[in-house]
């Protein structure tokens, strides 16, 4: 159960090695030590994070897929659930991949596709009927402003979590009559690992204020999370400029 | 014939935090409940009675959840014995209203008449009177408890005191309680006769209830949680005894078991949160701790003044708003004055404001494996949900764990199951006890799987 002061007993996380999955993590979690699920791809870095966490205290499941690979995913939530209720499950893997070459070359635009909608999406609806069996819970699942209006620069990354976003907006209203939450996280310019070696935009922010903003979030009861806040507006005034306009700005 | 409805309902406990969906099936009658039991689903089957459990103890999510407030029936009241056999789902509040002209009393009444009889024995509830008069479990002579494989065995505490004493107190998770037989104290009048003190500060309320508390039959203070300083933990001590018909002013005299009370409003669903803030609290207590003569003798007061000045407003928790409140309470053994001194310190520097705080003195503890009162100080308050709070809390659990202490099933919903482990050494028995009965964890609910019961 999400307590009565917020409080968790048990997360998973969907990308055990995402630097804002992890802070959401450690941010749910307080200073209580909770149980753990990291589900992700079989890596050093997976078992390191997996490591982290239980000498903070955490007690720590890991799980294996790849949001590449189809067949891994299935097994994912029936594992996860295994050891008894999960009261969040945080959707947090992501690819922002070459930009370049995703509206260039077939596989790497299906790639990108499937890791970043057709994967959360799968075992985002896996969650959520497994979320209803047990009467509660919670969906955090990371979107991003890339979504809210495609840019020449990221645009096939830009339109996976558009449609990502939409969905779990749309489930958020399916879940409703069971009491259970979807909150949609919308970042910009996140300084983790998959942001390295770019020029920060402006606005920019750490897997710390995503956490913070998405765990308040959820415990006050609001369901679409930008940030940092403004990017809100920013965002909304760049929704609305004519393409022309919209074409010229350097973003 | 045809089966009780079943509703796909959100529930929460009193404090209106940690909602969960179950299945609530409207029993009327003992068929409705063994039918629920009989199919129950993975998530199990739990009893609830009116819901005044503050956390989650009385919820399921995902399972199913018997409403047994429709098994309402007084089935026989013996005058003289004072044995009076009730379905589960009676309220105590009908239990007190049909007993009172019979020149009976419920034994144990907590701060709220709106619970039932089940709910009273799951708790075991205590009240005013504990350090005379034990809790609930103490006047149960028997009572039908339904099992997870479809039996129901009678149990009394002669017969069967391992289940007898692993259901009281056993938060539902034994069986569900269809009937009990509880023995009502025979009284006088429906009135009360009343000493009123102020003290100045918590080490003078201390020291008056070792001094005489078991004089009374009843006794509780109020502790203004709000006040520092040297006024940290000023009260205001209510005790008595049921009153005799010679007691009485004259114009009671006539009607000596006269009993009225009645929901004065509703507290609409619209409170924003927050509405109750520390400066309306700290107004509250201040003209409460004023309005109260320093001292008065032998005041006449009713069964509604004395017990229960709430349950004139029903659904009085709406005016938490909407992140709801929690009740913390917790007890510590005699001789851990100190621990009670730290934790009304915290509690007041950290500005946990609440209008509601009690301190109360228990007496002996029963044999219930899972039973909260033990010998010690008792305090209870309500906290608004805030951020932070849970923080201080853990720190407070860590005080009263380690000062010997121990929380209340019945109000928590957020302690760790480490904690509570510890703060009940006979756990195991219990657990031993409950998997003779219930191996598969036929009978479950949000609190037990968040505590690992
Ligand atoms: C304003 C207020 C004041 C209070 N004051 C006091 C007090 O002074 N002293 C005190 O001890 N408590 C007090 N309480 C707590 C209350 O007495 C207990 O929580 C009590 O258990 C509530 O009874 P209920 O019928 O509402 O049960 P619920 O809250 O519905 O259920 C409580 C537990 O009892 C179990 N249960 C209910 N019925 C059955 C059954 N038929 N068979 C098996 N299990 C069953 C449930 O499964 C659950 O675990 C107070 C609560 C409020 C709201
Ligand atoms: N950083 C930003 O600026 C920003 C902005 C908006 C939204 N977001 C979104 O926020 C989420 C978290 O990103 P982050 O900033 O924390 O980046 P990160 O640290 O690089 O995390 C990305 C995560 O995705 C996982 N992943 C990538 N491909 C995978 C695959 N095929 N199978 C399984 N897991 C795979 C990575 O696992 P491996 O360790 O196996 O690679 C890693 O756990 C992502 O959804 C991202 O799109 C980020």
């Amino acid at each position: 159960m999400i307590d009565a002061v917020g409080d968790v007993q048990k997360v998973l996380l969907l990308g055990g090695t995402s630097e804002i999955g992890m802070a959401l993590l450690r941010r749910l979690a307080g200073e209580r030590r909770i149980t753990a699920v990291l589900a992700g791809r079989p890596t050093p870095g997976l078992d390191d994070a997996a490591g982290a966490l239980r000498s903070e205290g955490h007690q720590v499941e890991v799980v294996h897929f790849d949001a590449e690979d189809g067949g891994t995913w299935a097994p994912v939530m029936g594992k996860g659930f295994a050891s008894g209720d999960v009261d969040v499950v945080v959707v947090a893997f992501g690819l922002l991949g070459d930009a370049e070459r995703a509206w260039q070359e077939p596989d790497v635009a299906a790639r990108l596709a499937t890791v970043n909608y057709t994967a959360p999406v799968t075992m985002g609806v896996d969650a959520a009927g497994r979320l209803r069996a047990q009467g509660h819970g919670a969906l955090i699942v990371l979107s991003s402003v890339a979504g809210e209006r495609p840019r020449r620069t990221n645009f096939a990354y830009g339109s996976a979590k558009a449609g990502l976003d939409a969905f779990f907006t749309g489930l958020r209203e399916a879940l409703r009559p069971d009491g259970i939450r979807v909150v949609v996280v919308r970042p910009g310019f996140v300084r983790t690992k998959m942001t390295a070696g770019l020029d920060a935009a402006p606005l920019a922010v750490d897997a710390g204020q995503v956490a913070e903003a998405s765990v308040s979030a959820l415990l006050s009861g609001k369901e679409t999370v930008w940030v940092p806040a403004p990017m809100r507006y920013v965002m909304s005034v760049l929704r609305h400029l004519p393409a022309t306009v919209f074409r010229r700005l350097p973003i | 014939m045809s089966r009780a409805p079943v509703l796909r309902r959100s529930l929460t406990g009193w404090g209106r935090t940690s909602p969960s969906m179950a299945n609530l099936v409207l029993a009327s009658g003992e068929v409705d409940v063994r039918l629920a039991v009989r199919d129950a689903g993975t998530r199990g089957v739990l009893a609830r009675g009116l819901g005044r459990s503050y956390g989650d103890s009385a919820q399921n999510g995902g399972g199913t959840v018997v409403d047994m407030s429709g098994l309402a029936r007084i089935l026989s009241v013996d005058t003289t014995t004072g044995h009076v056999v009730t379905e589960a789902g009676v309220s105590l509040d009908t239990l007190v209203r049909v007993l009172l002209p019979l020149g009976l009393l419920v034994p144990v009444l907590p701060g709220t008449r709106q619970v039932t009889v089940g709910g009273a024995i799951a708790a075991d509830i205590h009240g005013k009177n504990h350090h005379v008069k034990g809790s609930f479990g103490n006047h149960v002579a028997a009572m039908d408890l339904l099992l997870a494989d479809g039996s129901v065995r009678t149990l009394t505490p002669q017969g069967a005191p391992e289940l007898f004493w692993a259901t009281v107190g056993g938060m539902g998770l034994t069986g569900i309680i269809l009937r009990a037989t509880v023995v009502a104290t025979p009284v006088d009048s429906a009135y009360f006769v009343v000493d009123t003190e102020r003290t100045r500060d918590l080490d003078d309320l201390m020291a008056r209830l070792q001094a005489d508390d078991d004089e009374y039959d009843y006794s509780v203070a109020w502790i203004d949680l709000v006040a520092r300083g040297a006024a940290m933990g000023r009260s205001v001590l209510t005790r008595g005894w049921s009153a005799r018909a010679d007691q009485l002013p004259q114009r009671l005299r006539g009607q000596p078991y006269h009993f009225a009370s009645r929901s004065l409003f509703t507290a609409p669903n619209i409170f924003p949160s927050g509405l109750l803030n520390k400066v309306t609290i700290a107004a509250f207590n201040e003209a409460y701790y004023r309005k109260t003569p320093r001292e008065q003798r032998g005041a006449i007061q009713s069964i509604g003044q004395f017990f229960h000045p709430l349950d004139v407003a029903k659904h009085w928790n709406r005016i938490y708003g909407q992140r709801g409140f929690l009740q913390y309470q917790f007890v510590v053994p005699f001789g851990a004055e100190d621990a009670m001194r730290r934790a009304v310190e915290r509690l007041s520097t950290a500005g946990a404001a609440s209008f509601l705080a009690v301190l109360k003195r228990f007496g002996p503890g029963n044999p219930g494996l899972l039973s909260f009162p033990t010998p010690g100080w008792t305090l209870a308050l309500d906290i608004p949900v805030a951020p932070g709070l849970g923080r201080l809390l853990d720190e407070l659990d860590d005080l009263v764990l380690s000062a010997g202490g121990r929380l209340y099933l019945a109000k928590d919903s957020r302690a760790q199951a480490e904690t509570l482990h510890q703060m009940y050494p006979r756990i195991d028995e219990w657990r031993t006890v409950r998997d003779q009965v219930d191996p598969a964890q036929v009978f479950s609910s949000d609190q037990a799987r968040r505590l690992f019961l």
